[in-house]
């Protein structure tokens, strides 16, 4: 089977307010990175794959409104479809359809404009609204009865969460893309307002304006076209059960998707194999949790985009994740580091219901 | 100084669509002995024996119908908690506590409000109980919250 290849990535400043930018437009800006970084143009594309949300987008069929800012109605239209869900799941998808044998290049988009609604509200809409949208929760909080049930169940050392806060601003303060750009210190991470206790203001990812694209291609159609391929090795997704019927202190759906990813990517060792990871942390101790799960042994080779915790679009934030990781491999992003294969991660659902792993190499 | 951004406009608005969710036969026997007996009701399911509340018609891990019911609670085990320290149209009351409650009997958890505690006496492992609501219409918020129970 040929491979597949990351041909091009793009993504655009993730930021509060991108108040110039209707969300067609941040679609439109990703997808003309990613398209500019492949060294191709839309007349390459075979096809397209979009994520987004209608209640995000405060429409529905939102995926119709941005078709054409992901370039889906040039020449003669392009197969189009949506995901509804991180945009990293849509990345499995239009990777599928590259190898079904039918297209050669797939543009994946997503995106989310956190500004436009209320992110408490929309959040709440997650949850069942028969037996538990009057109770009045929402990704926040619903974090927060995470993160206790993590603490006490492994008691990681008072400061580790204000340690992950303090690497991925860290890292996230050098990224031009990044909504949060300012470093915070231990003491200021642990003095932070409590927002849903235990989590306090810097354990909590923002609600960031944005978007991210990547152009996939088979291999033998990238050699010689797109200047920076990097492989794909392995991809591995899983659901779990809703969050009330499983231990929240642990995620087996990110086992299994990580065993999958690493099983295909041929990864036996991943504490030694995997150079660089981005995973999908919402709150701090998120990230403990997901390295935990994923045998990732290094912490400073994780995130060194900043993370979550400096830039977090939902839909967009797994896709970004695979972004950064294909920077990475290629030497480049705000944080370089010798990495000859690298880890991205994306969620979706209350609590990281569902995981995607995608293993990438050089 | 650098001149002001130019002003751009928004369409302020919001999503008005009125929505009844029916509830089903199984949810509605739960809500209807919330609101007529302050029973709570789970079902379990044949292959697993698992007890699920609130009630599931089916288990989604069995791939099979659970026909039986059982009663369950009042009391549980206070899995874990947090307070909103913010405010959202969507909380029931200012400033919420939510609970995370294995109900004596069931195998899986039930989200609800936490209430009638002092400082400092929540903690993972905590026995909680059901106060029911006086004035009850088949919601799950006939159960006003969960509150410790005490000697």
């Amino acid at each position: 089977m040929e491979p597949i290849v990351v041909a091009g990535a793009g993504q655009t400043e993730f930021r509060a307010d991108r108040v110039e930018d209707t969300f067609a437009d941040l679609v439109y800006e990703a997808a003309q990175a990613a398209l500019a970084d492949a060294g191709l143009s839309i007349a390459d594309i075979d096809n397209v794959v979009t994520a987004s949300n209608d209640f995000w987008d405060g429409r529905t069929i939102s995926s119709m409104a941005i078709g054409d800012a992901a370039g889906a109605a040039f020449g003669d239209g392009k197969p189009v479809s949506t995901v509804e869900g991180d945009g990293l799941f849509a990345a499995v998808y239009g990777m599928s359809r590259i190898l079904s044998g039918a297209y050669r290049t797939t543009l994946v988009v997503a995106h989310s404009k956190g500004s436009e609604g209320r992110s408490e509200l929309i959040t709440n809409a997650f949850f069942d609204p028969i037996t538990e949208r009057p109770i009045g929760l929402d990704a926040v909080s619903a974090g927060g009865l995470q993160a206790r049930a993590f603490l006490d169940r492994w008691k990681p050392g008072a400061d580790d969460c204000a340690r992950v806060v303090v690497k991925n601003r860290g890292f996230g303060a050098r990224n031009p893309k990044a909504h949060r750009r300012e470093p915070v210190t231990a003491d200021e991470a642990l003095r932070s307002a409590l927002v849903a206790e235990p989590l306090r203001e810097a354990d909590v990812c923002p609600v960031s304006d944005g978007a991210a694209a990547v152009v996939l291609a088979r291999e033998d159609f990238a050699r010689g076209r797109c200047p920076r391929p990097v492989r794909v090795r392995g991809v591995g997704f899983c659901a779990d059960a809703p969050m009330t019927q499983r231990p929240l202190w642990e995620s087996a759906a990110l086992r299994e998707a990580g065993r999958a990813a690493y099983r295909r990517a041929g990864v036996i060792e991943p504490s030694r194999e995997i150079d660089a990871a981005e995973v999908s942390e919402q709150f701090s101790f998120q990230e403990l949790l997901w390295r935990q799960e994923l045998s990732l042994a290094v912490p400073e080779r994780v995130n060194r985009s900043g993370g979550c915790l400096s830039a977090h679009a939902w839909i967009a934030a797994g896709l970004a994740r695979l972004v950064e990781a294909s920077l990475l491999l290629r030497g480049e992003g705000p944080n370089p580091i010798e990495a000859r294969t690298a880890l991205a991660h994306g969620q979706y659902g209350l609590c990281g219901q569902s995981h995607c792993v995608w293993v990438l190499g050089r | 100084m650098s001149p002001p951004p130019p002003e751009t406009l928004a369409r302020e608005s919001r999503i008005q669509v009125p929505y009844a969710w029916s509830a089903g036969a199984t949810l509605t026997r739960f809500l209807k002995g919330l609101r007529d007996s302050g029973r709570i009701e789970a079902t379990r399911c044949p292959a697993c024996a698992k007890a699920y509340v609130p009630p599931r018609r089916t288990c989604g891990i069995c791939f099979a119908d659970c026909a039986e019911w059982l009663a369950v609670g009042p009391q549980g085990t206070l899995l874990s908690f947090t307070q909103a320290a913010y405010d959202s149209p969507a909380h029931p009351r200012p400033r919420p506590c939510f609970g995370l409650i294995r109900l004596d009997g069931a195998d899986t958890a039930l989200l609800h409000l936490l209430g009638d505690f002092q400082p400092g006496e929540l903690e993972a492992g905590r026995r909680v109980e059901a106060v029911f609501a006086e004035a009850r219409s088949g919601s799950v918020l006939d159960i006003r919250h969960f509150r410790p129970v005490r000697p």
